[in-house]
């Protein structure tokens, strides 16, 4: 549906996306991950047309962004960080022109509005001026802008900035709804969402793409590098002696607890986690030594996202370039 | 373009900008015509027009200066660049809202030579004449106007820009006679001309090489023609500035010639300052 090939940017000397390159399919919805100042963002202004490349192409259901903009752009539905909204309109008047800007007329224009409205359920505000709505409403206006025209990809840059919890849980709703119909492609810097939202991501720093895939798989990757820890009865010289026999430990750290129990830290470099919990499992119960607690500490996505990014830092010095630099020049 | 024309106009009527703009030509144009029509009894309606005209150096500021400037400072611009129109669609059909709005109360102007023949005898070719002269002269500065919009998020500042701009045009003929026609003074008022131009594609373009070429190009031009003919530099500066002068050209229509070179010129500043205005959004695309 998209395909990016070797997109680069420059902002003066400024290197904001380098050299990226990915692809992305009908039907799903997809997480960008990435700091502030990580090139998310103009990479979904090039993407939407919004911005041109210094090098790269950008294909929209085959059409080139930049060579065929129009038919590329009715393919999409772009909804920026700061929703583009005119204050002192109402919904109605706003949904009307982008509608008509986006080609439709008649009985159709009022059909689309009416749906889209119904979609993002701001019927109770469609007739209040803009200015006067909540920022939750102003970004649904802003999503329902996007759908006009059924798009086939919806684009959102960081669309549950700024809102309050509740505000996030029902547009996070409604970005999963959408995921049903549309290939969503959303940003965000918020890990817990976009585990929670997508089913790929990609995680961008320093304007290189330095991960793509879906969240369990990105999780399970750093999963085998993993740790063990455990809570048994003591003494601790019998629970180490029994941890003895287990293979593919690399470290244990045993510790006291001071109602007698032992609780012991061991990490391996087995790439079959479960196999070494299992043999742990059995060394305890073949001595009838009573496991009181197991937990096998899954790398977090914030874990791999951490290790990821700053394996890409070590030539970029300036990470927390704020990404709104971007668009006052 | 349509959709952005129907959205403009909207604005515009659901605003106050549109009647306050009508409403400033109306009082004034009203004014003139009970000054020379009614109290001097002088027959000709294009007197009034001249005097009315020095108004556009409020008004059409006010009318422009949102117009680009309002959709950057609110980020619609965004919207804009990504819905599939293009900039140019963009830009013709804000200019042509901006016409109807400026077409609203000239349509009304264009009745008072008719009532005033009712009462004697009124020439209505040069009076008409001179009011589709004043109607593609104000699209002229409107186009102007967008312009400068389009340079700023700064609402205030663009109308500053604009007022400026105006006033200097108004007035660049009777400061042309101040001015010094030697051809000494010329070749550097030329020169300054030459590198502002410069400055503005460097601006619109952000290429150096672009505005570059084009500076040393001209500079050329200059020093070989001063080569050649060191004369023909004398008393081109004021000449420059009355050519240049919109408000100027206007004023032969007053007297009572259709001078088609005007229209042609009139035209030619509006495609100008609108492809200009449609270089300026580009850039953006370009940072």
């Amino acid at each position: 549906m998209i395909k990016v090939e070797h997109l680069t940017k420059y902002y003066g000397d400024f290197l904001a996306v380098d050299d990226l390159s990915f692809e992305i399919e009908e039907g799903h919805v997809y997480g960008f991950l990435g700091p502030n100042g990580a090139g998310k963002t103009t990479t979904m202004n090039i993407m939407t047309g919004c911005l041109s490349a210094t090098s790269g192409q950008v294909a929209i259901g085959g059409f080139d962004i930049f060579e065929e903009a129009d038919q590329a752009k009715r393919l999409i539905g772009y909804l920026p960080e700061q929703p583009p909204l005119y204050m002192n309109e109402t919904p109605l008047e706003y949904l009307r022109f982008v509608g008509e800007a986006k080609g439709l007329r008649g009985e159709e224009l009022d059909q689309q509005i009416n749906k889209v409205i119904r979609q993002v359920r701001i019927e109770n505000v469609a007739g209040r001026r803009i200015s006067a709505l909540s920022k939750g409403y102003r970004q649904r206006v802003g999503i329902a802008q996007a759908l006009l025209g059924s798009p086939k990809v919806i684009v959102l840059d960081e669309p549950t900035v700024g809102l309050d919890p509740l505000q996030i849980i029902e547009i996070r709703d409604l970005i999963r709804q959408l995921g049903q119909e549309h290939t969503v492609i959303l940003s965000s810097h918020i890990l817990s969402e976009v585990q929670a939202i997508c089913e790929k991501i990609l995680i961008i720093a320093h304007g290189r793409l330095v991960a793509f895939d879906t969240p369990d798989r990105l999780e399970a990757s750093l999963l085998s590098a993993g740790e063990i820890s455990l809570l048994a009865d003591g003494p601790a010289s019998e629970v180490k002696s029994l941890l003895a026999e287990v293979e593919h430990i690399s470290s244990l750290t045993l510790e006291q607890t001071p109602d007698g129990l032992v609780s012991a830290r061991l990490t391996t470099d087995s790439k079959d986690i479960h196999g070494v919990s299992r043999r742990v499992f059995y060394a305890f119960a073949s001595r009838r030594h009573a496991l009181l607690e197991m937990t096998l500490k899954r790398a977090s996505l914030e874990d791999i996202f951490i290790e990821l990014t700053e394996n890409g830092a070590s030539g970029e010095p300036d990470a927390d370039q704020p990404e709104s630099g971007e668009e006052k020049q | 373009m349509t959709a952005v024309l129907k959205h403009e106009l909207r604005g515009y009527f659901h605003t106050f900008t549109a009647y306050v703009f009508g409403a400033f030509l109306l009082a004034i144009v009203g004014f003139g015509a009970m000054l020379y029509n009614l109290q001097a009894a002088v027959s000709n309606f294009e007197y009034v027009l001249s005097f009315g005209s020095i108004i556009f150096v409020v008004i059409v500021p006010i009318l422009t200066m949102r117009v680009i400037a309002e959709e950057r400072r609110q980020k619609t611009d965004q919207l804009l660049y990504s819905l599939p129109i293009s900039t140019t669609q963009v830009v013709l059909g804000k200019f042509l809202a901006l016409l109807a709005v400026y077409l609203v109360p000239l349509g009304i102007i264009c009745l008072y030579p008719l009532i005033f023949a009712q009462f004697g005898e009124v020439y209505l070719p040069t009076s008409y004449g001179s009011l589709l002269a004043i109607f593609i002269m104000g699209a002229a500065l409107i186009a102007m106007g967008i312009f400068i919009s389009s340079l700023t998020d700064n609402q205030g500042l663009a109308a500053g820009i604009g007022i400026a701009a105006i006033l200097f045009n108004y007035y660049s003929v009777s400061l042309s006679e101040y001015v010094s026609s030697t051809a000494f003074g010329s070749l550097v008022a030329l020169a300054v001309l030459i590198l502002a131009l410069g400055a503005v594609i460097r601006f619109v373009t952000k290429s150096d090489v672009l505005a570059g070429g084009v500076c040393l190009a001209l500079l050329a031009a200059v020093c070989v023609i001063g080569y050649t003919d060191y004369t023909l530099f004398e008393g081109l500066l004021p000449d420059i500035m009355r050519t240049l002068s919109l408000f100027e050209r206007f004023n032969t229509f007053v007297s009572g010639v259709f001078d088609m070179t005007a229209v042609v010129y009139y035209l030619s500043v509006i495609v100008f300052f609108l492809f200009l205005t449609v270089q300026s959004l580009e850039k953006r695309r370009y940072n």
